[in-house]
């Protein structure tokens, strides 16, 4: 996918750039408003992700400016946490909102409720082998059969999907999977990969395990 | 004098009031200690009923009652005599009392339902109202049309001398006090009175100092006709009781009306007993129903023929005429009238 | 606040206080106005009298004669029930009358009418008399009438007027109490109508006030205009002050946690990642309880003047839920939605706030894969969302104590929560005139926390 990040403080729009492409996404970054709209001239986006504290300006009325004009989802950055100005945020536009140091986990998860409110786009599908995967719609479909997955499942299917043939630890997998707020064992992985087999079984993807290593999947050539 | 044939008893007391001529005297016992003494010019059977109501209501009271005339009672209080009551049908005199500060103060709810006119100071009530009248002998004066007015007296004297001549009563103002007030009051109001007395002068009149003997004396025949007398319930009755003889008449063009009145002398001693007899006889002054009681109440000073006057008003004014001055000017004036002779 | 009185009934008082001296003043000049009117009137009728006497003196036969005529003694019955005394003197003489009657001693010369205050029997009188010189055979004799009356008919007259002057002082009170009560109340209406356009305004309308007011209340509403400008330009730079500390506090740890993130995602080392994630979640602690804390304040000042507009708790409910279901698809929890039109009268933005803290708190505490069941319903005259989750209950302890300020549940170790969120809920709905009611869920499994309000 591709954001536009537009956030003043460059150390954390390096992080959050950084954060991203580790998950295999393209995020152009803007400082200011001006540079935003110099960037959605020339790009189109999947997301914009909006700090609403800017040095020329504040998010939310370029939001109420180019609303209409803009096609591109938003979410609103706020280092604001007070209810006023949650609702204030999506009256003027936005389409959701995430509050500052925020949770990558949920900030994925509120992208694609976002985009998948917005009817999603076929440029984010991921063809492993023969089999079709819609992270934003949580499907995977070979030929006529299609299947609909859990979150969970697709999020680790997504993992999968972005690197694929490599194998990856539990502990990766479980520091992809579940927020930080909870103390998962890495038993819960094994729980997750045993589902996410099952669900995908005869769709031409497999996910083999490597004892000690961790895991990896493999495909059906097309 | 008149009613001394009507004394009961005359007692020792009298002698410690000396100087007072009383004509007659009664002492009703009570049940207590208390003795109520009364000095009035009622006649003691005029008066008698009221004593008795009076003693059914508070019988713990003992009443001495004295009969005296109105200016041995005003002579009386004025050196002192030790009276708890005084009634007097001279008003004058009794005003003079009051004005001069011989009598007592006395208010109750009785007296406070008087009109203004029957009291003055909370010192002098009217208990009756009563009028003066003209007493005539219907014998004597058959044939000859009843006078409505001083004016139609005057004529009918001045045109049958012969059947006047000395058969006319009236009041010697000199012994009378009622007298004189009525006299006095009609020389203010009317200037008719003036010629009526000369007319009466010239006919030999004849002079009582009280009207029962005029009346006594017309009901005889020894009098064709009475001027001025007081027209009481009890005139009314005897010339009731005289089967025609008598016929009582009020002048229509002025008619004096007396008020009776009680004051408590200064130097009364049951204060209290005196106020509840006054209590009692200023309620029958105002009553409605003449009833059975001799003496008439203070709502009907004219309930006979004549047009309306008022009583004679307790005032100042009452004392014109007690001066010595002005009643010697009028006595003067009154004889010089009333004792001509004819040449 | 400490009272200094009010100034309508200081007004009141003061107009009253006036009208009460007016009053005593007024009396009390009717009343001495009234008696010396009476005792003149009482002096015209005894110089009319004595006038009368004495204009009858005459000499008769070298004897000094009068009469007293009637309408001099008439004359003084009019004023009222007095005792009349008189005399009339030749020389040293007494001609006729009360031979002890003081007699003025100023002798204001023939035909002058001299008169006197004395006491006669006990009584005070009033004496007027008048000296005419008769000749009497040869000799002039001056003869001196004087008549003297009580003054109780003065008094009486005098007590009547001054009686009614008291009536008429009084009603003039009482009028003028009343007035001055309508008086102090006109005068204050601006003020009432100036407080109430400042009561009827919003929490944050700080807008001037801009009416007409009359010239004494123009400094006032200066100086209230002044301070809404220094209270709006302080709370504006206040608001400015906390988003700005906020951002700044916010924006940095934004980047650690992302830096953690990107770090956890790169070291191998178990223990290492045991202090990232230990990082992480002092992070989320830390920002969690600011938005917490920022929460609470904010309820605390709106409720003090709840604005009310109609709201409909299925909507809110299904705005909460589309907000949360991300999060709650994190940890494959579904929020299952049964609603009802619930209609209450509220602050939308506190009702949002309470409902979201209790949903929030139910995701919180959660298992994985479980439902989080929200059922809006009108039940009689209250409006009601209990919110259902599968959780580990509410352990042992009373329930309410967990809506106290920072109390957390016995059995909620690990998860991160400042505790307030069931308190800011709760003050949300006792603000509204409801409450919030803690339970088990179905089968004594879970907790039930039910927000109660008031049906409009």
């Amino acid at each position: 996918m591709r954001y536009l990040l537009v956030e003043d403080n460059r150390e954390l729009a390096e992080a959050v750039i950084g954060r991203l492409a580790l998950d295999g996404h393209a995020v152009d970054h803007a400082g200011t408003l001006a540079e935003a709209e110099d960037c959605l001239a020339v790009a189109t986006y999947d997301l914009i992700l909006l700090d609403v504290m800017l040095p020329d300006g504040d998010g939310r009325d370029f939001l109420a400016r180019s609303r209409a004009s803009l096609e591109t989802p938003v979410i609103v950055l706020t280092a604001r946490a007070q209810v006023s100005d949650r609702v204030g945020a999506l009256d003027q536009g936005a389409d959701d909102y995430i509050t500052k140091p925020f949770d990558f986990s949920e900030l994925e998860a509120r992208c694609r409720a976002v985009l998948r409110r917005r009817g999603g786009s076929a440029r984010n599908q991921i063809a492993l082998g023969a089999a079709l995967f819609d992270p934003l719609a949580g499907t995977l479909s070979h030929g006529a059969t299609s299947v609909d997955l859990r979150n969970r499942e697709i999020r680790l299917l997504e993992v999968f999907a972005r690197h694929p043939g490599q194998i990856l630890s539990k502990g990766q997998l479980m520091d992809r999977l579940f927020s930080y707020d909870s103390d998962v064992t890495e038993n819960a992985i094994e729980v997750y990969v045993g589902r996410l087999r099952r669900r995908i079984d005869g769709m031409g993807v497999r996910i083999e395990t490597l004892r000690g290593l961790g895991y990896r999947m493999e495909t059906d050539t097309a | 004098m008149r009613h001394a044939c009507l004394a009961i008893l005359l007692s020792l007391w009298a002698a410690a009031a000396p100087a007072q001529e009383i004509e007659a005297h009664r002492y009703y016992p009570g049940t207590g200690e208390r003795v109520l003494r009364v000095l009035s010019t009622t006649d003691l059977e005029v008066f008698e009923p009221y004593l008795l109501a009076f003693q059914a209501a508070r019988p713990e009271i003992s009443i001495d009652y004295s009969v005296a005339s109105s200016a041995e009672l005003h002579r009386a209080i004025r050196d002192g005599a030790v009276y708890d009551l005084a009634l007097s049908s001279a008003m004058d005199l009794q005003f003079q009392l009051a004005n001069d500060g011989l009598a007592r103060r006395y208010r109750s709810d009785a007296t406070a339902a008087l009109p203004d006119w029957a009291r003055w100071r909370d010192l002098i009530f009217a208990f009756t109202a009563e009028p003066a009248v003209v007493v005539l002998s219907t014998e004597r004066l058959e044939g000859l049309p009843l006078p409505r007015t001083r004016q139609d007296l005057i004529s009918l004297l001045r045109d049958h001398p012969d059947r006047f001549r000395g058969a006319i009563g009236t009041y010697d103002v000199r012994d009378s006090g009622l007298g004189y007030l009525y006299a006095t009051q009609e020389d203010r109001a009317t200037d008719a009175y003036w010629r009526l007395t000369e007319v009466m002068g010239r006919l030999d009149p004849q002079l009582y100092c009280c009207s029962g003997q005029m009346i006594d004396d017309v009901s005889a025949g020894r009098l064709a006709l009475a001027y001025n007398v007081l027209g009481s319930y009890a005139t009314d009755r005897l010339a009731r009781e005289s089967g025609g003889r008598l016929q009582i008449l009020r002048m229509q063009d002025f008619g004096n009306v007396m008020l009776r009145t009680a004051i408590i002398p200064a130097t009364a001693e049951e204060v209290e007993a005196a106020g509840a007899l006054i209590d009692m006889l200023t309620r029958l002054g105002l009553r409605d129903e003449p009833g059975d009681w001799p003496l008439p109440p203070l709502g009907q000073p004219d309930a006979g023929t004549t047009t309306g006057f008022g009583p004679i008003r307790l005032g100042p004014a009452l004392m014109v005429y007690l001066d010595p001055l002005n009643r010697r000017a009028f006595l003067t004036e009154w004889e010089n009238a009333m004792e001509q002779r004819q040449p | 606040m400490t009272g200094t009185g009010s100034i309508g009934r200081r007004l009141t008082l003061l107009l009253a206080g006036v009208a009460a001296l007016l009053s005593v003043l007024s009396w009390g000049m009717v009343t001495m106005l009234a008696r010396q009117a009476a005792e003149r009137t009482q002096d015209n009728v005894l110089a009319a009298s004595v006038t009368a006497i004495a204009e009858t003196l005459r000499s008769e036969q070298g004897e000094v004669r009068l009469e007293l005529p009637y309408s001099a003694f008439s004359m003084l019955g009019a004023i009222g029930e007095d005792r009349v005394f008189y005399t009339v003197t030749a020389g040293d003489r007494t001609l006729t009358g009360y031979a002890d009657l003081p007699v003025p001693d100023g002798r204001g010369g023939p035909g002058r009418i001299v008169f006197a205050t004395g006491t006669y029997r006990g009584e005070a009188i009033r004496i007027a008399s008048v000296t005419r010189v008769v000749l009497a055979g040869t000799s002039p004799v001056p003869v001196t009438v004087t008549v003297a009356q009580t003054r109780d008919g003065v008094g009486t007259i005098a007590a009547d007027l001054s009686q009614l002057a008291a009536i008429l002082a009084v009603a003039f009170f009482v009028v003028a109490v009343g007035l001055s009560a309508i008086a102090a109340r006109t005068s204050l209406r601006p003020l009432k109508e100036l407080t109430a356009a400042v009561s009827r305004r919003g929490p944050s309308d700080l807008r001037p006030l801009r009416r007409a007011a009359p010239s004494e209340l123009a400094p006032l509403m200066g100086a209230l205009n002044r301070l809404m400008d220094r209270l709006n330009l302080s709370l504006r730079r206040s608001e400015d002050f906390i988003a700005e500390a906020a951002h700044r506090v916010r924006t940095p740890l934004a980047t650690v946690r992302t830096q953690a993130e990107i770090a956890l995602r790169s070291v191998t080392d178990d223990a290492d990642k045991q202090r990232l994630r230990q990082m992480i979640r002092a992070v989320d602690e830390s920002s969690r309880s600011a938005g917490q804390l920022l929460d609470h304040a904010t309820v605390a000042f709106r409720a003090d003047d709840l604005p009310r507009a109609p709201v409909d708790l299925a909507d809110l409910a299904a705005r909460t839920v589309a907000a949360l279901e991300p999060t709650a698809a994190m940890k494959e929890i579904r929020l299952q939605l049964d609603a009802v039109p619930a209609q209450v009268s509220g602050d939308p933005v506190l009702l949002d706030s309470a409902l979201r803290n209790v949903l929030d708190n139910a995701i919180k505490y959660s298992p994985e894969d479980t439902v989080v069941h929200l059922q809006v319903m009108s039940i009689a005259h209250e409006a009601r969302i209990a919110v259902t989750d599968q959780g580990p209950g509410l352990g042992e302890g009373p329930a309410r104590a967990l809506t106290e300020r920072f109390r957390r549940g016995s059995n909620t170790e690990g998860i991160v929560g400042s505790g307030l969120g069931l308190t800011i809920a709760e003050e949300v709905l006792r603000a509204h005139g409801g409450r919030l009611d803690l339970g088990a869920g179905e089968r004594g499994k879970g907790t039930c926390v039910t927000l109660v309000l008031p049906s409009s």
